[in-house]
């Protein structure tokens, strides 16, 4: 399979805090893989990097053949990558359908003048944008919200609002931030569905940072592991579970030495 | 049930403090002769008349939920204690205003209160001397607790029969003089001195539109029209729809010839305001970039429509007004993406600062000498001709109010037309996040200059129509305040709403022009307007309404019919 996404030796600095230090990976196509990292690791900061939030202070950030490091957000968007965020962030006072067509805004071609002679391209182009943003709406299962403002939708909803928003650039690759905080279990579940359709319906490839393990364990291909804006280890989850420095990394060095010495006599 | 005193005593400081406050200030005294019904009820009685029937108000409405008769009888307590404020007032002014020994004055603090006179003693004891005038204060003051009470605690239809009743006569009161050049106008003189005896509303008129009024709100008449509209089909609510925009139409045409000079005047004014909020509503507004020098754009307009059309010794050219026009709407596009490179990388309150500065810069160098050979410097440019449309000269101001009118409706019909497009969607979410706005493939550079040029543009056309009215323009005219005044009515008028700047702007130009003749108090008034409607109306009077997208599809699709069944439920 061919790679889409590749991150090589990327290392962003703020000041004397190297928030990433010479990470590396590989997204490839179809994929679904996971970050995880304890609080502070770097992944968002990562994220920030790929998509042009920031600038790596070094490393060479490929995208379907093409080095987007240094982009600014809106070309690596138009490139082919979308993205959601950690704490929700909806254009609230706008409603779920308006938020839908914001982010079409790459495959929208009509000029801002035509709009005040409503000419025939503008039209055509307004009304199959709405069609899509209802599409969209009825995909994450929000049919009958779209008037809603996108901050007065539940928690889950104004989720799948953010994940309808990014599909509606038609990405090759999304990036989902901790989809599930502040979720339950039942929601989880609902929403790991949802994705993996979705990877398998649309042909995206998707990254995601998650804490939920449920989550993590039960949907990634592969998992990388930062501490520290290093990677401490990757692979697939049963061999991230059995990774020692894994264990290490979240529950600190006495605890993973009890848990090792109890998974050895579980095995024994 | 409990007694709390201190609902009770604080109601009645408050009501009492008001007629305190607008008493220590002068209002009282200086309006005691300006009769509102016949020659018995001034404005001046009004504004203490305020205090006893706000006292009883909120108390009312603090126990309003228990036993009626006792929170009548509360409200009555409120009454008594909010006349406390006014016995203090006139125990300060006899005691240490006016302390004379014999002949001679020994020592006056009305160097310091100069409102504390022993005329405004005389107007609070209704000229009965203190003996008799003080008990009579604090009846009239319960009495009038005890009317604010009633209001409250009738039975809502009732109260509010009675409120709206109480408003529209003394609103007619106050407005007596543009009420009566209007009736003036379209009815004859009798009628006219049915309705007022000199300047003041006739207290059997006063009487009969009281009633009227209160009969109609008490009938419900507005909602038994509504919910018929409702029930009519909706073709027929379409034809009805068409009939009222012709009516509306028509009504803007007469309107400026039925209110006479004075008020065509105003409205011109108000209309070039609505030009300049609507410009400044698309960039704060829609895009969110506070803007705070935006009068600079309104002065490129006037300036090069001065510069171009003047037939004084600075005119260049002499061009005719409309083809200046669009020249101005061009400078006021150049300035505003050259005004806009600058503040591309910043926001909130950063960009404010810099946009204050921009504005200040532009009137600066307006005054300047150094540009004084091209645009006069502080005598300002004169002689600017007024336009002529098809031979006609518009001189009148009701000739211009035409004019800014149009102009209104053209740039309120681009306004809307671009909210609705992609581009206004670009703004919006900019507005809302400009991070996220940007993650969304929005080029924040294009988008922002967009923003900052259209909003120019309205506002060069303001600036060049308001030059061919004043005929000569002059640099102070174009300070802070009109940027301030642009801003004030878009946030009045709710922000990104079309209607609401209109509204903004009657509400904060056409009723200042209106009460002229509160003259140095007109500010105190602005502002307590303005401090009332944002603790209960911060969202604005008519706030942009969410559009509805998903059900309906676009306006010229045919409306979905709501299910009567969900109506019901």
């Amino acid at each position: 399979m061919t790679v889409v996404l590749k991150a090589d030796g990327v290392t962003k600095r703020f000041g004397g805090l190297v928030a990433v230090n010479d990470f590396s990976f590989e997204l490839k196509q179809g994929a679904i893989d996971s970050i995880i990292g304890p609080n502070g690791a770097g992944k968002t900061t990562l994220f920030n990097c790929m998509t042009g939030f920031y600038k790596p202070d070094e490393g060479d950030i490929n995208f379907d053949g093409h080095h987007i490091q240094g982009f600014t957000p809106d070309r690596v968007t138009n490139s082919g990558i979308a993205r959601t965020y950690q704490n929700i962030r909806l254009f609230s006072n706008m409603t779920a359908i308006e938020n839908i067509l914001v982010g079409q805004h790459p495959h929208l071609k009509t000029l801002w003048f035509e709009a005040l002679f409503k000419n025939k391209r503008f039209k055509n182009e307004e009304a199959a944008a709405l069609d899509e943003a209802r599409r969209l709406l009825q995909y994450v299962g929000l049919t009958g919200l779209g008037d809603q403002l996108a901050r007065n939708l539940p928690y889950g909803a104004q989720r799948r609002l953010e994940i309808a928003r990014a599909l509606a650039s038609k990405p090759k690759v999304l990036l989902l931030d901790e989809p599930t905080a502040g979720m339950n279990p039942n929601e989880s579940a609902d929403l790991m569905h949802f994705i993996r359709n979705a990877r398998d319906e649309l042909g995206i490839s998707i990254l995601m940072i998650e804490h939920d393990m449920r989550v993590v364990m039960g949907i990634s291909e592969h998992i990388s592991v930062m501490d520290f804006g290093q990677k401490i280890a990757e692979g697939n989850p049963k061999e991230i579970q059995r990774n020692p420095r894994v264990i290490e990394a979240y529950l600190g060095r006495g605890a993973a030495a009890g848990f090792e010495t109890q998974a050895s006599a579980n095995a024994g | 049930m409990k007694f709390d005193w201190r609902v009770i005593i604080r109601n009645g400081l408050l009501g009492g403090g008001i007629a305190f406050y607008l008493s220590a200030i002068g209002m009282t005294e200086l309006f005691s002769e300006r009769y509102l019904i016949g020659d018995f009820f001034s404005t001046g009685q009004l504004f203490v008349a305020i205090g006893g029937l706000t006292a009883g108000i909120l108390t009312a409405r603090a126990y309003k939920e228990e036993n009626r008769f006792s929170a009548f009888l509360k409200s009555l307590i409120s009454g008594v204690i909010s006349s406390i404020p006014l016995l203090v007032l006139i125990f300060l002014i006899q005691v240490l205003v006016v302390r004379q020994i014999g002949e001679d004055v020994v020592f006056t603090w009305r160097d310091m209160f100069v409102n504390f006179s022993p005329a405004l003693v005389e107007i609070l004891t209704f000229g009965q001397g203190l003996a008799v005038g003080i008990p009579l204060l604090i009846l009239v003051m319960t009495i009038l607790s005890g009317l604010g009470a009633i209001l409250i605690l009738l039975p809502s239809r009732w109260g509010k029969a009675l409120t709206s009743g109480l408003i529209w006569t003394l609103g007619i009161g106050i407005f007596s003089e543009n009420v009566r050049s209007i009736l003036a106008e379209v009815t004859n003189r009798d009628f006219v001195r049915l309705v007022f005896q000199q300047k003041t509303l006739n207290p059997g008129a006063a009487l009969v539109i009281f009633l009227v009024v209160a009969v109609i709100s008490f009938f419900r008449v507005g909602n038994t029209i509504q919910s018929g509209w409702k029930r009519l089909p909706t073709p027929q609510q379409k034809q009805g729809r068409i009939v009222g925009i012709v009516l509306g139409i028509i009504l803007l045409i007469v309107l400026p010839w039925m209110v006479g000079q004075f008020l065509s005047q105003a409205l011109f004014l108000v209309g070039m305001y609505v030009m300049m909020g609507l410009g400044l509503n698309i960039v704060v507004g829609y895009a969110g970039l506070l803007d705070l020098g935006y009068v600079a754009f309104f002065a490129f307009g006037a300036y090069t429509m001065g510069i171009l059309t003047s037939t004084g010794p600075l005119g260049v050219g002499n061009f005719t007004f409309w083809t200046a026009l669009p020249i101005a709407v061009l400078v006021g596009v150049v300035w505003g993406l050259l005004l806009g490179f600058p503040v591309l990388r910043m926001r909130g309150d950063y960009l404010a600062i810099v946009t204050l500065g921009f504005g200040e810069i532009i009137r600066i160098l307006a005054t300047s000498n150094w540009l004084a050979p091209f645009e006069g410097g502080p005598q300002g440019i004169l002689h600017i001709p007024t336009p002529v449309f098809f031979g006609i000269t518009m001189s009148q101001p009701q000739q211009m109010y035409y004019l800014v009118v149009a102009g209104s409706i053209f740039i309120a019909f681009v306004t809307i037309r671009l909210r609705d497009s992609r581009l206004g969607r670009q703004w919006m979410a900019m507005r809302e996040d400009e991070d996220v706005a940007e993650a969304m493939g929005i080029n924040l550079v294009q988008t922002k200059l967009l923003a900052f040029s259209i909003g120019a543009a309205f506002s060069a056309m303001g600036g060049a129509i308001f030059a061919a009215r004043v005929g000569n323009i002059f640099p102070h005219s174009f300070n802070l305040l009109i940027s301030i005044n642009a801003l004030a009515l878009i946030i009045v008028g709710g922000l990104g709403s079309i209607p609401g700047v209109v509204v903004g702007a009657l509400i904060l130009v056409g009723l200042p022009e209106l009460l002229r003749e509160f003259t140095e108090y007109r500010l105190l008034m602005y502002g307590v307007l303005l401090i009332i409607m944002m603790l209960y109306k911060p969202e604005g009077f008519l706030p942009e309404e969410t559009h509805k997208r998903e059900l309906r599809g676009e306006e010229d699709d045919d409306y979905i019919e709501e299910q009567p069944v969900a109506m019901e439920a």
